[in-house]
């Protein structure tokens, strides 16, 4: 087996005085898709934003491409490969669809190119002058990850990708992840909808009140069905 | 001899362009007053005193350094500038975190003590400044005699406008800015070094009110009080453009200034309260301001 | 500016030692014309009643007015014109002058109510600078000259305003009724509305409170405070000039509050005591007062937030304010 990409310990945060993570423990291998589950509020969006650095207040170690990201200041972190998608999108109403899918610094090489990108989103190229946030939910989601998709990250955190979104446009995004995945993506994903995630993942994880309490293949997915019931409540 | 509204022509003409002038100075402060509160939320009262600092660096140049207008042009933004950036850097930025009450209170305290700084070396009148050879003189229009300089000033003033304007909405940096404004730490998280672009932004709105200041020089002489009664004003252009938009600054310092040029011609005790009039019109009628698009 | 001030808690204890220290306090007062130049001593007392009156509405309903001088000077106006010109006894000058800052106040907080945090800084100081260029050119206010020779008087008809002593207990007077009033204001329950408005604004709207009258009458209040301080300083100095109403003088009057501590009462007369004392001292050394004015904010906007006696509050346990 090879060595993780992404390699978390111990993992504690903190957002402002509540203690949010308590210790989370997990590993990313190189070119898999694995899924953080979890009710909300389990802390699933929190670790993402840990691991990122966009929650300052943390402890724990964390280690990508052998690079410890708790001492890396946060504009460095994509310059190290991480792609990061939030659950709100993070689309710029000050930008067009042009605009917001050129923001994010090409990091590394082996990123795809813009004509490649719209491509792949034949929608996103047909609104390329829209302003950003004139976007319908499911194509700004799609604008959101096809960005990411220029800079040439190793490594996607997606959190909630599918949230809200009709089930038309969570089969479209279930493409295009099934389709970097095929390029060698490696993808962390947060995800309540694990029917969706089973159709890409390779591995699970279960978190409850701050920790990860469970970790199973995808092969495992349907003998674990009681547990998912009893902790997800679906 | 013709008449409009009563009043000659030329004298019609000649505080309408007045106005305009005044009205360039306005866009331009207003302008860096805007872009330096879109991305530091933070209203800089030292804009005034930078404005002041950037007029003496001119004048100081020529009377050390025998160094004229065109070069002042460059180097006065220049100095404003890089000033700018090391006071963001060393004591600014720590304020960011805070309520923004506090960013004003620090720029005010930076406003007097650069004005303090000038007023106790140069007292507080003003020293002359020329306007370059090449711009001396003035040209005839034929409905109005326009100084050469003036003219210069308006026309300068709308490039740097128009041209701030367009650097902010059409380049890539713009871009970064624009979006460093509606959500920062994303745009860090994709690794664009926002602190940096923070510090350049409040370099870039020193800069600009340097510029202003040494376009203003010739005509309205170097003096260290030249910009605290202007900020004021400036701070009423901004209530009444809203800051939200960096258009609706510069479209509100022309149209301001156009305003206190008319009330000049007709009813002239008001003119240095008109636009505190209109301001007060404004947040009856509309208090976000005319352009604003924050609360 | 909810993190301004510290949370105030009560111990049975230190409530009864604040009361010891405002007792010595009032003692020292009563005897310091004896140690001090009464006039030094007066000058602090009005500007202490400014800074007292202009934190009701800083600290503890967490507006900042840029144009307080508005209504310190503007009182000191109509104060100085109706004793010199009407020919009225002191303190109807002094009412009239609190009046008029009052009315002054309800025109300009109307306005500025409209916006909110750093906008209404702004409008103030807008609205306070065309105050002042009514001032300017106002045929009342003697324009550059100012209103000279104002008499002391007789207070009431009948106490010689003259004497040195008189007045300074008339000043002493009308401060201690100034502070005394701004202290019921705060600890009452209008005040508590005033600091729910400063911690959490929307949630006091949510809770069925009319934010922007509370708001009005905290500024008209304010203002008048602030007028009943200038126009007492007319009469103590016998002069009102356009230096009072300037936006100097509203920035002077927000560092001795940010210098004293915000939020808490004692904080603006110390920071008024401390002000007064600097610029009396810098007056004659020739050291340019508004540098030394202007590092100073800088200085406490970095490391000196909560000011000199906010920081000792912080230091000591269960001091309420």
């Amino acid at each position: 087996m090879s060595e993780p990409l992404l390699s978390v310990r111990g993992l504690n945060a903190w957002y402002g005085e509540g203690h949010a993570l308590h210790g989370v423990d997990l590993d990313v291998f190189p070119g898999e898709t694995v899924t953080l589950l979890g009710r909300n509020g389990v802390g699933k969006t929190t670790t993402l934003r840990a691991i990122m650095g966009l929650i300052r207040k943390r402890t724990g170690t964390a280690t990508f491409d052998g690079r410890d990201l708790m001492r890396m200041p946060l504009h460095h972190v994509a310059r190290a490969g991480i792609g990061f998608v939030p659950e709100e999108r993070g689309i710029f109403s000050t930008l067009s669809v042009e605009e917001n899918l050129n923001l994010p610094p090409v990091v590394a090489p082996g990123g795809m190119t813009p004509d490649e990108i719209f491509e792949l989103f034949p929608n996103l190229k047909a609104r390329r002058n829209s302003q950003g946030t004139k976007l319908s939910g499911g194509e700004q989601q799609m604008l959101a990850m096809a960005r990411m998709l220029r800079t040439g990250v190793r490594m996607l955190l997606l959190d909630e990708p599918t949230e809200g979104l009709a089930p038309v446009i969570v089969q479209r995004i279930g493409e295009v992840l099934a389709e970097l995945k095929a390029r060698g993506m490696t993808i962390l994903l947060v995800e309540q909808n694990f029917r969706f995630a089973r159709r890409i993942a390779d591995r699970f994880y279960l978190m409850e009140h701050g920790k990860i309490t469970a970790g199973f293949p995808v092969a495992e997915l349907d003998e674990r069905m009681a547990l998912l019931h009893d902790v997800l409540g679906v | 001899m013709t008449m409009i509204f009563g009043i000659p022509v030329q004298a019609f003409l000649g505080q309408l362009l007045v106005g305009l002038i005044n009205g360039s100075f306005y866009a331009m402060l207003s302008l860096g007053l805007a872009v330096i509160f879109g991305m530091l939320k933070i209203i800089n009262f030292a804009h005034g005193a930078q404005y002041m600092f950037g007029a003496f660096v001119g004048f100081l140049l020529l009377q050390w350094l025998h160094i004229g207008y065109w070069p002042a042009l460059i180097l006065a933004p220049l100095v404003v500038g890089v000033v700018g950036m090391a006071i963001e850097r060393t004591m600014l930025s720590r304020l960011y975190s805070l309520d923004p009450l506090y960013g004003l209170l620090f720029t005010f305290g930076l406003a007097l003590v650069i004005e303090g700084v000038f007023s106790y070396y140069y007292g507080v009148s003003g020293q002359p400044y020329a306007a370059p050879q090449a711009l001396a003189g003035g040209t005839n229009l034929g409905f109005m005699f326009l100084p050469n300089y003036r003219g210069w000033v308006v026309f300068s003033s709308l490039v740097i406008c128009i041209g701030t304007w367009l650097a902010i909405e059409k380049t890539r940096l713009g871009a970064y800015l624009r979006a460093a404004t509606e959500n920062p730490k994303l745009v860090q998280a994709f690794g664009v070094n926002v602190p940096v672009l923070l510090t350049l932004t409040y370099g870039l709105g020193s800069a600009l009110a340097g510029l202003a200041g040494i376009l203003a020089a010739p005509v309205y002489q170097v003096s260290p009080l030249m910009g605290s009664d202007l900020i004021i004003v400036v701070f009423a252009v901004v209530v009444v453009g809203g800051m939200g938009s960096i258009l609706g600054a510069i479209v509100t310092g022309y149209v301001l200034g156009l305003a206190e040029g008319l009330t000049k011609v007709f009813y002239p005790e008001a003119s240095n309260i008109v636009i505190f009039v209109i301001m007060a019109v404004v947040l009856l009628i509309r208090p976000a301001g005319l352009f604003g698009r924050d609360a | 500016m909810a993190e301004l001030s510290a949370r105030p808690t009560e111990a049975k204890s230190t409530a009864r030692l604040e009361w010891l220290l405002v007792a010595l306090g009032i003692v020292a007062l009563l005897a310091a014309p004896f140690f001090f130049y009464p006039i030094f001593l007066m000058k602090i007392m009005c500007f202490a009643l400014f800074a007292c009156a202009f934190n009701l509405l800083l600290g503890y309903t967490g507006l900042l007015s840029f144009g307080h001088a508005a209504f310190f000077g503007g009182a000191a106006y109509f104060c100085a014109h109706t004793v010199k010109v009407w020919g009225v006894t002191p303190e109807v000058g002094i009412l009239i002058g609190t009046a008029g800052a009052a009315v002054l106040g309800l025109v300009m907080g109307f306005f500025a109510i409209r916006r909110q945090g750093i906008y209404f800084a702004m409008i103030t100081l807008a609205l306070a600078q065309m105050f002042f260029f009514f001032c300017v050119q106002a045929p009342f206010t003697n324009g550059e000259d100012g209103i000279q020779n104002v008499p002391r008087g007789f207070l009431f008809g009948l106490l010689d305003l003259g004497r040195p002593l008189n007045i300074y207990y008339t000043v002493l007077g009308i401060f201690l009724i100034g502070v005394f009033a701004i202290w019921r204001i705060v600890n009452s329950p209008f005040g508590m509305v005033l600091r729910s408005i400063r911690e959490n604004e929307s949630r006091a709207t949510s809770l069925g409170y009319s934010v922007a009258n509370y708001k009005l009458a905290a500024f008209v209040m304010s203002a008048a405070l602030a007028g009943l301080a200038g126009a007492t300083k007319a009469i103590v100095f016998q002069f009102a000039t356009l230096t009072d109403v300037t936006w100097q003088m509203s920035g002077e009057v927000i560092l001795m509050t940010l210098l004293g501590g915000i939020g808490t009462m004692v904080g603006p007369m110390v920071g008024a005591g401390l002000v007064v004392t600097l610029q009396n001292t810098l007056a004659t050394s020739g050291f340019p007062v508004t540098i030394a004015t202007g590092a100073i904010f800088m200085i406490c906007v970095l490391l000196f937030r909560r000011g000199i006696v906010g920081e000792i509050y912080a230091k000591l346990p269960g001091i309420k304010k």
